[in-house]
């Protein structure tokens, strides 16, 4: 037994409200496509029309592609990368370098094609080398490779955090080990390093090939065209310039299809392990010495790979008139807009991920009936609700409904709310959930035998314990919502404007100074909410006498 | 083979916090307890022999010959540590190939001799299975196995038995002593426990504040009262 009587009931109650809300919510969504497809309103000229038209099998087949090439690129990239950071310990700068392969992580989508248009763009730094070089073809960086360069830039840097992170826990006497031995460069690859990066490679592919299946805003800015479609966009387009929702509803529920396959194979790999036991040695790696060299250029090529568009989008920012975007009143309103939709959202975030996190360890403690154990064995699912349906598909079923009832402006910042609250909920699950668990199993029997329960237990002994998991997840649950682009776009409807959907509106209407501005600001608030927390340990690196 | 095993002259290794500083001569064929208080610097002295830890200054001869830039693999040193020592995902028989060599290409009299070596440490069948499937004792003689192969001269054991139960040390210790006199190499290990000394060792070196404070012959360090410390690792009341 791990809560009072009061604090059961309490948890029952909310468990149930946040499984009958969230439920309720893609549910209405879901339920209205439906209606759609069965009544083939609006479907028009297309009523006779065969079900997957050329249209729609080729923009399936473009997400499989670009995704598939993505993933390929980013994981094959990844292993010489991580490879390197993990040999070389003493890399010049070597802790910033990982810290600078967090930063993708909390930048919105938008600010970093704009970042990457700037250098790869037609008037970017790469063409300029190309064209010096003698090249006359310039780099084009819309379409396929501008999405595969933005892919990369945002998966490269996750995949070798992923592996270094495996690469860590390997023990640190196998180093001493394999030195002892003799291991060549062939033989540590071979018998130490690929068999751990074997283990978590398919987790790592799996999750890079679900985020660029759903990716929406790289997309939408860099792709465009019938040729460079993903599902996401065309549902997006279809509503918005073709105003064809027979066709934004079919292509709903292909991309429901194609999210529930690929989360059924992601299941199937399961998530990278945990640490192994060590006697907690500092790692030294001797095969480092020879290596310094070609480790150092390929280190040296990541780094420019990744910080080029930051650095890119800071200065093209700060070239900005600022005195006449501080003056700008859009500006203001889209400020104030997205900061209350964040913090609204992030709030709600928090609240359903409670009992998401909680009921199921009330049930595991043993005090469960058959409905409190139904409720703990859905409430994960609800938590990862938002997977299979995309927010994209999610948006696009409530503007289908609420057109019904007229405006759909006036409903946006709430719906935009609850699905930017609903996107965050995976990760804010994924960070309270273990720590809540190790918290409960440290401190729960001592409370109740003491009588500290309710709000005194919340007080005086989750908040101060929990109080840096909690504030993680709620920065970042806001920044994500602050950058979303996805569910505005589908409502994006004047007297609703987000600091994305300005930006967004800037760029497509050229006014690239003001875009660079206001990028800046989007990215720089971002960045504010989600480096604290995902900047890798302070822990000096220096190897002492173990003990 | 020369008489003298392992000679440090003013080894000196400093770190941040603290220097440390080595001076003695190991003769060839001698068992050495290394003890003294965590920290105080067991684990570099061993890394200094296997080649871990370059020294700052003075010199490392093993067998005669200065070690000065000498790899760990080229030294004539196999090192067992207290835990990890076998490569988890790999079988028993490829932990111990990896002491024949360490690409893990063999030929059949190559792991033939693998077979014989996990038969001398009384694990001969346990070819194909993991290590994750044997006790913590049965990993130690695999590693134990491996040194056996290698057949390097001088042979480091940090605390191999500090994860063992009392009736598992005692095995240990009388399987570690046999190979050892089968095997005439010389050999320091690390311990807490004042029974591995008289157990194994013919000589003591007492390490303290990163240096060695003491070597002697087992029988002496064993019958010291006095300094406090030493009587109190030995589990004399302290008068």
């Amino acid at each position: 037994m791990i809560f009072a009587r009061a604090e059961r009931r309490t948890l029952d109650i909310a468990g149930a409200l946040a499984l009958g809300g969230v439920l309720a919510f893609v549910g209405v969504a879901t339920a209205v496509l439906l209606g759609h497809a069965g009544s083939g309103s609006g479907a028009g000229a297309g009523a006779g029309a065969p079900l997957f038209d050329a249209y729609i099998l080729r923009v399936a087949r473009f997400t499989f592609l670009q995704a598939a090439l993505s993933t390929l690129l980013s994981v094959a990239l990844a292993i010489p990368v991580a490879r390197a950071l993990a040999r070389q310990r003493a890399f010049l700068g070597r802790v910033w370098i990982l810290r600078l392969s967090a930063v993708p992580l909390g930048l919105p989508a938008l600010v970093a094609a704009l970042g990457i248009i700037e250098i790869w763009g037609r008037q970017g730094v790469v063409n300029d080398l190309l064209r010096l070089a003698g090249l006359q073809n310039p780099v084009s960086v819309y379409g396929l490779t501008g999405i595969l360069i933005a892919h990369v830039f945002f998966n490269l840097p996750l995949a070798v955090r992923f592996l270094v992170a495996a690469l860590e826990r390997i023990p640190a006497e196998y180093w001493l080990s394999s030195a002892n031995l003799g291991m060549g460069g062939g033989a540590v690859f071979r018998l130490i390093e690929w068999p751990v990066i074997r283990r978590v490679l398919p987790g790592i592919a799996g999750l890079v090939f679900m985020l660029c299946a759903t990716s929406f805003t790289l997309v939408l800015t860099l792709g465009g065209g019938p040729a460079a479609t993903t599902i996401e966009v065309a549902i997006y387009q279809a509503l918005r310039f073709d105003f064809d929702p027979a066709r934004a509803v079919l292509l709903a529920f292909l991309q429901i299809a194609v999210t529930g396959l690929l989360l059924f194979v992601l299941s199937l790999f399961g998530r990278p392990q945990d640490e192994g036991v060590t006697a907690g040695r500092a790692i030294r790696r001797f095969d480092g010495r020879r290596r310094r060299v070609t480790d150092g250029l390929v280190i040296l090529a990541f780094t420019l790979f990744t910080a080029a568009p930051l650095l890119a989008t800071l200065v093209s920012g700060l070239a900005a008139d600022f005195g006449r975007l501080a003056l700008d009143p859009t500006l203001h309103r889209a400020l104030l807009t997205s900061l209350a939709i964040s913090l609204a959202s992030a709030s709600l975030s928090l609240a359903i991920a409670l009992p998401v996190v909680l009921v199921p360890q009330l049930a595991e403690s043993g005090a469960a009936g058959p409905a409190r154990l139904i409720m703990a064995g859905v409430l994960p699912a609800v938590g990862s609700l938002i997977l299979l349906v995309p927010p994209v598909v999610v948006a696009t079923g409530w503007f289908l409904m609420l057109r019904l009832f007229g405006e759909t402006g006036r409903f946006a910042p709430a719906i935009v709310t609850v699905i930017n609250a609903l996107m965050a909920l995976p990760f804010v699950v994924r960070v309270l959930g273990p720590a809540y668990r190790t918290h409960l199993a440290r401190t729960a029997r001592l409370a109740l035998s003491l009588g500290i329960t309710g709000r005194r237990r919340l007080v005086t002994i989750d908040w101060p314990a929990l109080k840096k998991p909690f504030l993680t997840a709620f920065a970042f649950a806001m920044a994500l919502s602050l950058g979303d682009l996805g569910a505005v776009a589908i409502f994006g409807a004047e007297g609703f404007v987000t600091l994305p959907w300005l930006l967004y509106s800037r760029m497509a209407s050229y006014r690239t100074a003001d875009a660079a501005g206001i990028a800046l600001i989007l990215g720089v608030l971002c960045l504010l909410l989600t480096l604290p927390s995902t900047a890798p340990d302070r822990a000096p690196e220096r190897p002492g006498p173990d003990a | 083979m020369p008489d003298t095993a392992i000679a440090l002259s003013d080894v000196t290794v400093r770190f941040a916090e603290k220097t440390l500083a080595f001076d003695c001569a190991i003769k060839a064929g001698a068992a050495v307890a290394v003890v003294g208080p965590s920290g105080a610097g067991k684990s570099t002295l061993f890394n200094v022999i296997a080649g871990f830890q370059p020294p700052a200054a003075g010199s490392v001869r093993l067998l005669g010959e200065d070690m000065a830039g000498r790899d760990p693999a080229e030294r004539p040193v196999s090192i067992v540590f207290q835990d990890n020592n076998l490569f988890s995902h790999l079988t028993i028989a490829d932990n111990v190939g990896l002491g024949i060599d360490p690409g893990l290409r063999l030929d059949a009299a190559g792991w033939c001799r693998v077979s014989e070596a996990l038969a001398r440490v009384g694990l001969g069948g346990y070819e194909t299975r993991l290590p994750g499937s044997l006790s913590g004792g049965e990993r130690q003689r695999v590693a134990l196995a491996r040194a056996l192969v290698r057949r390097r001269p001088i042979l480091l054991l940090d605390e191999p038995f500090a994860a063992l139960d009392p009736a598992m040390r005692a095995d240990m210790a009388a399987l570690l002593a046999d190979l050892v006199a089968e095997t005439q190499a010389t050999m320091l290990f690390i311990t807490h426990q004042p029974e591995d000394i008289g157990r194994l060792a013919g000589e003591v070196i007492y390490v303290t504040d990163g240096k060695i404070r003491f070597h002697e012959p087992a029988g002496d360090f064993l019958a010291r009262r006095e300094p406090a410390d030493i009587a109190k690792f030995l589990g004399r009341s302290v008068p």
